[in-house]
């Protein structure tokens, strides 16, 4: 297997308007001859669903959710990235690239972020003509506001639920095209095995949540758009359903994976209060701009906030990096927070949180503008914890939020398998190590939107596919392979439930493959996780069978996938020996416990490909260049 | 605190389905609702029993998964809450909650506490859109929209298709939710050309589905986790009376420019 | 007519209907009202003013009763129609039932009102419009039927009494709904922050229950007494030919 990313040649302003010249067009009349399965509904899925649709092809959509509308894209709150410069400030395509580029520290592919940036200008046309409600001015025009790593206002927003508002937009959208026929949405089921036949993906094996049914849908094209895996670290700020078993199958097929471990751990989230917790919540990055984070100095000091006097009160973000101070990016700020907890300072019951204070700002700007800025989040603070934050300061603690890892695509986002597709978080992305704040839903959308559906009838255009029988040995073995995995964990009857093997796994990928990561604890994970795999298939408990719905065997299809997963990731996080975005890895930072990039060894993609249970993955390499960004430090301080 | 919970169990669609009572033994006040759940679930899984089956994903309150009648309340007592969002504090030592699925006609139940909400799906896809093909969109300040107009059109966009406006509905009408959809979209100008079209068929398809009329309870507001008001349902009356009168405006294709 | 056919089909449709039909009732009943109020004036005024309704628009009084029974007929149609679906939008009920936190009384009963509405205005029109009861075929000294005698008469009676009032409350609640509601139902009011205030339905229940249920109180307890109607007759015999060239018309 070779990682080659076949990019066009040229500048790379004109990269992909003379790709897309060059591409083959299918004959309408042809279209609809064509069948193009889309696994997932979020942003990335519904808007390549409903444009290929559009286009005439004959789309089948799938989802786990009882409905396309409720794709975990919904849950995004803070906004999209787009260079439109609408403010003046010097903004431009170029500028967005650049921001990304480095956002990511350099390990993402220049090619695909400068089209991301030109596409970044159509979707926000796209979604206001779909209508979606963007805040706007009193003039009647689109508002911005800054976000995360800018210093230009790029960021398109609608209330607190720009995610809500897009996805609603794409699912409309998809909706019209199931009206018309060219659709058929087939949701409440869960894709179990990827169909490839000579080579190429043509279809994909599905469990019929409401009947248990297990059947194969065959196609010309696959498209995977199933999003991301945090849900490894089993407490994220993801839905409970987000998953990895579509592209971890994929990859059991001959996909290659990239980068498994670049996460993104979000530094303002609420606490976990308790062992019952079963997702966390995030707190807009917003909130760093008037609160201050800190914890006690004293160790185990357990005195309420309000007593702590100020000297006895440790600002260490603005005592580590005097001039972001609080605003300090993600991962930094994330980091430093496990640090101090891990010294035992850490506030509130479990000890695993730290104050973001607002007293000052209070003080300074008066309630009543503190609440004009965030009052919505101080509400729903309040509702969760029961504290007041106006008065008591907020606590806070880093999350798992985004993985930047994921199936490995060319430029034309398709596998390493022919005919196998792959878009929005579920793709490796075009975020490098480290995505910027509302960077996702603008990737997502410019995959589904834009590129997805030109790529696609590229590749329908220049290969001649054979059909295939319904009855093909190969999609009758993943029928077979999916079965007997149902089989399996129905047939256990152990006595340790699916949820406490999910919570384990997340522990152990949380304290040795998160925030920050080092050889010793990596190779302990490597140890302890096929250990508790082992344990998951000796002794889970699934009750019932797999006539009606179970929801207990969903998780545990999805955990068995999980526990392979972890194994990956902390694979690749031990042999990644530097420091980038979210992978850190403590033997290498600089003095002042800066990331430290090695970019004479690494600066390149990992692709990792399955060889078979029990053998290691082989890797391969995608080197990058960077010749309009150039390779350079971040530096906060 | 200890609590008697009556939960409906139903093995299937077409299973007869009962009352069975489960004590929640040491609950937290900071547990979610839907925690409290995954709690006495765990306990029947180690007994090798059957979950109770209830629909949840983001657990925010945004996707509208979640939603069950809490004490004969959509969602429970707590205001603007969907039950993901609904915490233990809103209850006190010794409280017996009953709780039950969704009930509609157009809302079969699948298991438990799980119904099918696929009807919304049919009332948006009957019209819930603005046609804007892909391409060729016009740049998104080329249409001025007045920042009143949008942010009404945002309240009732909010909307998250949870269906507790129909479980809440002395008359299990959808009217709350299809409005919600038709106000959106009326109040934009991109939606202009298809208004009333859109009003007519959503209404059409909304009665096809099953469910009742509106009587002006006004229930459906007070169920509803993102508040959006019954005058949206006003404005759907009025939308649906226009369509009547006027002819239908064939408008499609005019849509796909703005 | 296509177009209507599916109108009427639609439970929106359906609504309008029943919006637009109540609301010609609102108009007749509150003209009625008073009308009847005439009774505090004297016999001779409520006669003339039936003696009006009979004789001085005699045709044109077919056409309103025509339009009132249509009104009727389409709102009780309607009513039962869209009762019926509602009933079974919802198979299974709660065992908690729902909550009630918007939900006023009067709509909740809304549909028993009207039933009650139906058997008192049949009963009513049986009662002083086609006096099938004995005892209400007084003629006054004008020829025309003695209104103010039958109304006496209906309210010397516990139990007429008694039903009227009863009725009354079922139309002033079915009018605190029901006007507040046909107003939404034409999609004829303005959104606002508290959509389910209603300053104007309560103004037109409580004056419409108020001029309604006075009459057969005040005659009940006596305030209003029988008149030497004959008296009214010996003075002024001139009208009796006067409704000849009417009946003529
Ligand atoms: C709380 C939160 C806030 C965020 N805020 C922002 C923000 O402000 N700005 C920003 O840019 N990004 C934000 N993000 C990130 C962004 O929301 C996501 O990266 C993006 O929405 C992913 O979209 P997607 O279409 O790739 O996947 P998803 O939206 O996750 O959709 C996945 C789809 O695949 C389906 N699926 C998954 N597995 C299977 C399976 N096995 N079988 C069948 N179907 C399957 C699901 O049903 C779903 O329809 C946020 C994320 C979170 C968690
Ligand atoms: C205390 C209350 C009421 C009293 C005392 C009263 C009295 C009368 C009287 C005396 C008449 C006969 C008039 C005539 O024939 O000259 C009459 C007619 C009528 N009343 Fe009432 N009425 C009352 C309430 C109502 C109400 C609430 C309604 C409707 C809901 C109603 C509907 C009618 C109708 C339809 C007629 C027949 C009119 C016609 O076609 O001649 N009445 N009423
Ligand atoms: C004749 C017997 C009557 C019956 C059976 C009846 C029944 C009903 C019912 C069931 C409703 C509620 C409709 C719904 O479910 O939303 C209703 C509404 C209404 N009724 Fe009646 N009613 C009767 C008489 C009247 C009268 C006499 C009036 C006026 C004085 C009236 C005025 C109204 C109005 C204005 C509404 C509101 C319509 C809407 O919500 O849009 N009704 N009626
Ligand atoms: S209108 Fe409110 S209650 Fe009804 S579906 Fe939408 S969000 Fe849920
Ligand atoms: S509760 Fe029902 S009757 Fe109408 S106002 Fe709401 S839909
Ligand atoms: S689980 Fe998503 S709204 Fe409750």
């Amino acid at each position: 297997m070779e990682l080659n990313a076949r990019i066009p040649s040229g500048p790379i302003e004109q990269k992909w308007d003379k790709h897309r010249f060059d591409m083959k067009l299918v004959n309408p009349a042809n279209k609809r001859k064509y069948h193009v399965i889309v696994v997932g509904s979020g942003l990335a899925g519904a808007s390549a669903a409903a444009t290929l649709s559009e286009l005439g092809y004959n789309v089948t959509c799938f989802c786990y959710q009882d409905s396309p509308r409720r794709a975990h894209s919904i849950a995004a709150q803070g906004g999209i990235n787009a260079a439109k410069n609408y403010h003046n400030d010097g903004d431009s395509v170029y500028r967005l690239f650049y921001d990304t580029v480095k956002g990511g520290d350099f390990r993402a592919r220049e090619a695909n972020v400068y089209r991301l940036a030109q596409n970044s200008l159509n979707i926000i046309d796209q979604a206001v003509a779909q209508g979606v409600p963007f805040a706007r001015e009193y003039g009647g025009l689109l508002d911005n506001r800054s976000f995360g790593g800018a210093q230009v206002s790029r960021t398109f927003y609608a209330r607190g639920q720009t995610g809500q508002q897009l996805l609603l937009g794409a699912y409309q959208a998809l909706e019209k095209e199931v009206a018309r026929g060219g659709v058929t949405m087939i949701p409440r089921t869960d894709m179990l095995e990827l169909i490839v036949i000579d080579g190429r993906a043509r279809g994909i094996v599905v469990r019929d949540q409401l009947t248990g049914e297990i059947r194969s849908h065959l196609a010309d094209v696959v498209v995977l758009a199933t999003g991301g895996y945090s849900n490894v670290f089993y407490l994220s700020t993801n839905a409970k359903g987000c998953n990895t078993t579509a592209i971890w199958r994929a990859y059991r097929k001959g996909a290659a994976f990239a980068n498994p471990c670049y996460t993104q751990i979000h530094p303002t989230c609420i606490p976990v209060s308790g062992e019952y917790q079963s997702k966390l919540t995030l707190m807009s990055e917003s909130l760093r701009n008037d609160g201050r984070v800190w914890v006690p100095k004293r160790q185990g000091d357990r005195r309420p906030p309000n007593q702590i006097p100020d000297d006895e009160r440790d600002y260490y973000l603005e005592r580590k990096y005097p001039s972001f101070g609080n605003l300090s990016p993600r991962d930094i700020a994330s980091r430093a927070a496990k640090q101090v907890c891990d010294e035992g300072r850490g506030v509130g019951e479990t000890g695993r949180g730290v104050y973001l204070d607002f007293r000052d700002a209070i003080q300074r700007l008066g309630a009543a503008k503190i609440s004009e800025r965030y009052g919505n989040l101080f509400e729903m603070y309040e509702r969760i914890t029961d504290e007041n934050p106006y008065k008591v300061p907020m606590r806070i603690y880093p999350a798992p939020h985004y993985t930047m890892g994921g199936l490995w695509v060319d430029y034309d986002l398709m596998s390493t398998i022919p005919g196998l597709f792959v878009a929005g978080e579920a793709n490796f992305s075009d975020h490098g190590a480290n995505r910027l704040g509302a960077s996702a839903l603008m990737q997502g959308l410019s995959d589904g939107y834009f590129i997805i559906p030109a790529t696609v009838s590229n590749y329908l255009g220049s290969h001649k596919l054979t059909p295939v029988a319904t009855d093909a040995g190969e999609a009758r073995a993943a029928e077979v392979e999916a079965a007997e995995r149902v089989k399996r964990l129905l047939s256990v009857k152990g006595k340790r439930t699916v949820a406490s093997f999910h919570r384990q796994l997340g522990e152990i990928m949380w304290e040795k493959c998160g925030m920050a990561r080092n050889a010793a604890g990596l190779r302990e994970a490597l140890q302890e996780i096929p250990a508790l795999r082992e344990e998951f298939w000796a002794c889970v408990q699934v009750p019932g069978g797999n006539e009606t719905m179970n929801q207990t065997l969903e998780h545990a299809l999805r955990v068995a996938d999980f526990l392979e997963l972890g194994e990956l990731m902390c694979l690749d996080a031990l042999h990644r020996e530097e420091s980038c975005g979210g992978h850190f890895r403590e033997e290498y930072q600089t003095p002042d416990g800066e990331a430290l990039r090695d970019d004479e060894r690494f600066a390149y993609v990992a692709g990792w490909e399955f060889t078979g249970d029990g053998t290691a993955p082989a890797l391969h390499k995608e080197p990058l260049e960077f010749e309009y960004v150039h390779l350079a430090q971040r530096s906060y301080k | 605190m200890n609590l008697t919970l009556h939960v409906w169990r139903q093995p299937g669609p077409k299973a007869t389905g009962g009352f069975e009572t489960y004590q929640a033994t040491n609950v937290s006040p900071d547990m979610s609702f839907l925690e409290m759940l995954d709690v006495v679930n765990e306990g029947l899984i180690e007994k090798g029993q059957m979950p109770i089956a209830f629909d949840h994903d983001c657990r925010e309150g945004i996707c509208g998964s979640c939603g069950m009648m809490i004490n004969g309340v959509a969602h429970g007592p707590m205001h603007g809450t969907a039950t993901c969002q609904l915490h233990m504090r809103s209850f006190k030592d010794g409280d017996v909650i009953w709780i039950e699925p969704w009930r509609s006609r157009a809302f079969p139940i699948v298991r438990d506490l799980c119904v099918n909400r696929g009807a919304f799906d049919r009332i948006i896809a009957a019209g819930g859109y603005i046609s804007a093909y892909t391409g060729g969109a016009a740049d998104a300040n080329a249409i001025l929209i007045p920042k009143n107009d949008v942010d009404a059109a945002m309240d009732a966009a909010a909307c998250i298709g949870c269906g507790a406006c129909v479980a809440a509905c002395p008359n299990g009408s959808a009217s709350l939710f299809t409005a919600a959809k038709i106000s959106h979209l009326g109040l934009l100008p991109q939606g202009q050309p298809e208004r009333f079209r859109r009003a007519a068929s959503m209404v059409a398809q909304m009665d096809e589905e099953g469910f009742g009329h509106c009587t002006f309870h006004g229930e459906c507001q007070e169920a509803c986790p993102k508040e959006i008001s019954i005058d949206t349902i006003v404005r759907m009356n009025r939308d649906y009376l226009r369509a009547t009168m006027t002819p239908p405006v064939e408008a499609g294709n005019a849509a796909g420019a703005g | 007519m296509g177009f209507l056919g599916n109108f009427w089909r639609s439970t929106i449709g359906k609504k309008i209907v029943m919006a637009a039909t109540g609301l010609i009732g609102v108009g007749f009943v509150i003209v009625h009202m008073v009308g009847n109020l005439q009774v505090f004036e004297s016999a001779e005024k409520i006669n003339a003013y039936g003696r009006f309704l009979h004789h001085t628009i005699g045709t044109e009084l077919w056409i309103v009763r025509a339009v009132l029974l249509l009104a009727v007929i389409l709102h009780v149609v309607a009513a039962v129609q869209l009762t019926r679906r509602a009933q079974l939008a919802r198979p299974v009920g709660y065992k908690r039932g729902t909550q009630r936190e918007a939900s006023t009384f009067a709509s909740r009963t809304i549909r028993w009102g009207g039933l009650l509405l139906l058997v008192f205005i049949v009963l009513h029109i049986l009662h002083f419009t086609v006096r099938a009861f004995p005892g209400y075929d007084r003629v006054d000294a004008a020829g025309t039927v003695d209104v103010y005698a039958n109304i006496i008469t209906a309210f010397r009676n516990p139990w007429w009494t008694l039903f009227y009032v009863v009725a009354m409350i079922a139309l002033g609640l079915h009018l605190y709904h029901g006007f507040w509601s046909s107003v939404r139902t034409l999609g004829a009011s303005r959104p606002s922050r508290h959509p389910l205030r209603r300053p104007l339905a309560i103004a037109i229940a409580v004056i419409v229950w108020a001029g309604f249920t006075i009459v057969p109180v005040a005659v009940f307890l006596g305030f209003v007494r029988p008149e030497p109607t004959t008296a009214a007759a010996a003075t002024a015999p001139a009208p009796v030919p006067a409704p000849a060239p009417a009946v003529a018309r």
